[in-house]
């Protein structure tokens, strides 16, 4: 179970996050909404240990992993993924080189074995044989979809997504969200999935939560978030312009 | 007050590229204990930078060793001391100028190229994602680009010797009239071995500068694009002022030595 309490984080005079409580639980899946720029991409770093907050914690299996030294995160991050805005493919590499990485770095697998692993990663995100490109020769859909590959080669036990779905076309979405849905089924991955794509929200979402001015303003399932009284929730889920939730 | 600021910026950078440097160390030992050093990342980075390199370094030493000739050789002939020419040729070279020349040739086609690289990584994310696979940016990235940097500017030095010599010969011959025998006999004669090892444990040292400021400047940078034009030309500027800081304090060093223990 990940449990965050009270993560505050600012950026010199900019408080980005001011107070996040959150609790996934194992097995779960959460979507994480909330308008561009509210700290959600900060929100996953530091669950991963990339950035240290002001003040809080991050609890993984009952243990702040906020206080953990190089060498306990290392382990951690071994059972997780995380699949960057970006995409953050390595660029000198290969396709196949970059899903390969983590598991030539820390398996003893043969390079046959790697290749098979990595094969199969990219059928699953719709990518068959795309192994010898370069990063610089895809869009920029499929390379969210080769960074959805890289963060699944190693099988984590916990997967963090920063938009999965951004920059594909309608039918690709739903393909990745049966494969999020397979994952989460077949090896009960608990995922934290950041999205501004409604459908695949509600399709993927165990339960959903909204980030609005650095804080956690609403969460529950599909159902209650539909239909809460918030007005934040509704002007959000409505995209309309007006209403109490300002643009930054 | 500007004073201050001034002073706390270089002991703070000074303690970056201590730390960075005590980083690359305690990874290559850790590298090499576990087995899991990178030598084929080590490779690349070797071949890459000796192939980059290798022209700027070829011309600079040939045109170094042909000019050095010019000067030097029709002094020296006006005095009749035309069997010297080759000696203090060589002697300039091996001390001084082809460790710092290579160096500064380097410095600004490597040097350059290590921070634009790891400084278009950093605002890329992709150190983070190195980061999140478990895997040290310090020990992936820096330790084969300080060791690359470190071993082959000795391997360019040398060449830039070699080559310097090989133009100062042409010269020699063609223009000061000297015969080959003499020139080369001249080297043999007074080109002692501690001159050219001192001048390739300075290019060992200047390696290792130009490797650790690259990686720095890359890593430090921020913002966009622009954020990396400023770290490029970052590290070249501060890689040379090091070259040619601690150049003096190698020499002295160097020379204190050799008259300790060799002569
Ligand atoms: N390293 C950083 N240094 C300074 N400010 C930062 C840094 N990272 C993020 N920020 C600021 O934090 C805020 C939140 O950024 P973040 O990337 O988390 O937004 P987001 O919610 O993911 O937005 P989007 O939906 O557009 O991806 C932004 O205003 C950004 O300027
Ligand atoms: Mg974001």
């Amino acid at each position: 179970m990940i449990i965050i309490s009270n993560l505050c984080k600012r950026f010199g005079p900019k408080e980005v996050l001011r107070g996040i409580n959150l609790k996934i639980y194992d097995g779960e899946s959460l979507v994480i909404l909330g308008p561009s720029g509210c700290g959600k991409s900060v929100l996953l770093k530091h669950i991963i240990g990339l950035l240290k907050p002001d003040e809080g914690q991050v609890l993984i299996d009952g243990e702040d992993i906020t206080k953990f030294d190089q060498k306990r995160l290392d382990a951690l991050r071994m059972r997780m993924g995380m699949l960057f805005q970006s995409a953050a493919l390595f660029d000198s590499l290969t396709v196949e080189e970059n899903i390969a990485f983590g598991l030539r770095k820390h398996t003893n697998l043969s390079d046959l074995a790697i290749h098979h692993i990595v094969s199969e990663k990219l059928e699953m995100v719709g990518l068959p044989g795309a192994n010898h490109l370069m990063p610089s020769e895809l869009s920029g859909g499929m390379r969210k979809r080769v960074g959805l590959a890289r963060a699944i080669a190693m099988e984590p036990e916990i997967i963090l997504y920063d938009e999965p779905t951004t920059g594909l076309d309608p039918i690709m979405t739903c393909a990745i969200d049966e494969l999020h849905l397979s994952l989460k089924e077949r090896l009960g991955v608990t995922s934290i999935v950041v999205t501004h794509d409604l459908n695949s929200a509600y399709r993927i979402g165990d339960r959903l939560a909204l980030h609005y001015g650095g804080r956690i303003v609403a969460i529950g399932t599909k159902d209650e978030i539909i239909n809460s009284p918030d007005p934040l929730v509704q002007q959000f889920i409505r995209g309309e312009a007006k209403g109490p939730m300002t643009l930054l | 007050m500007i004073l201050l600021d001034l002073i706390r910026d270089f002991v703070l950078l000074f303690g970056s590229l201590a730390i960075l440097f005590l980083q690359s160390i305690y990874w290559t030992i850790h590298g090499l204990r576990t087995g899991r050093l990178g030598w084929k990342n080590l490779m690349d980075q070797m071949s890459r930078i000796g192939v980059d390199s290798f022209p700027m370094v070829a011309i600079t030493g040939f045109s170094t060793g042909a000019v050095l000739v010019v000067q030097i050789g029709y002094q020296f002939a006006q005095l009749g001391a035309q069997r010297y020419v080759g000696g203090v040729v060589s002697m300039a070279m091996a001390r001084e100028l082809a460790p710092i020349l290579t160096g500064i040739v380097v410095a600004g086609r490597i040097g350059s190229s290590i921070a634009a690289e790891l400084g278009t990584m950093k605002i890329t994310e992709q150190i983070d994602a190195l980061e999140t696979m478990a895997t040290n940016p310090v020990d992936e990235l820096v330790v084969p680009r300080f060791w690359g940097c470190t071993i082959m500017l000795v391997v360019l030095t040398i060449f830039t010797n070699v080559i310097g010599m090989i133009g100062g010969s042409i010269v020699a011959v063609n223009q000061i009239g000297l015969t080959m025998t003499t020139f080369v006999d001249s080297i043999l004669q007074n080109l002692k071995i501690q001159d050219l090892m001192g001048g390739l444990f300075k290019a060992m040292v200047f390696g290792a500068l130009i490797g650790v400021i690259g990686c720095y400047k890359g890593f430090t940078t921020e913002g966009g694009a622009e954020g990396v034009g400023k770290s490029t030309t970052g590290a070249v500027v501060l890689a040379i002022m090091f070259i040619l800081a601690v150049n003096y304090f190698l020499t002295v060093g160097i020379n204190n030595f050799n008259t300790a223990y060799l002569s």
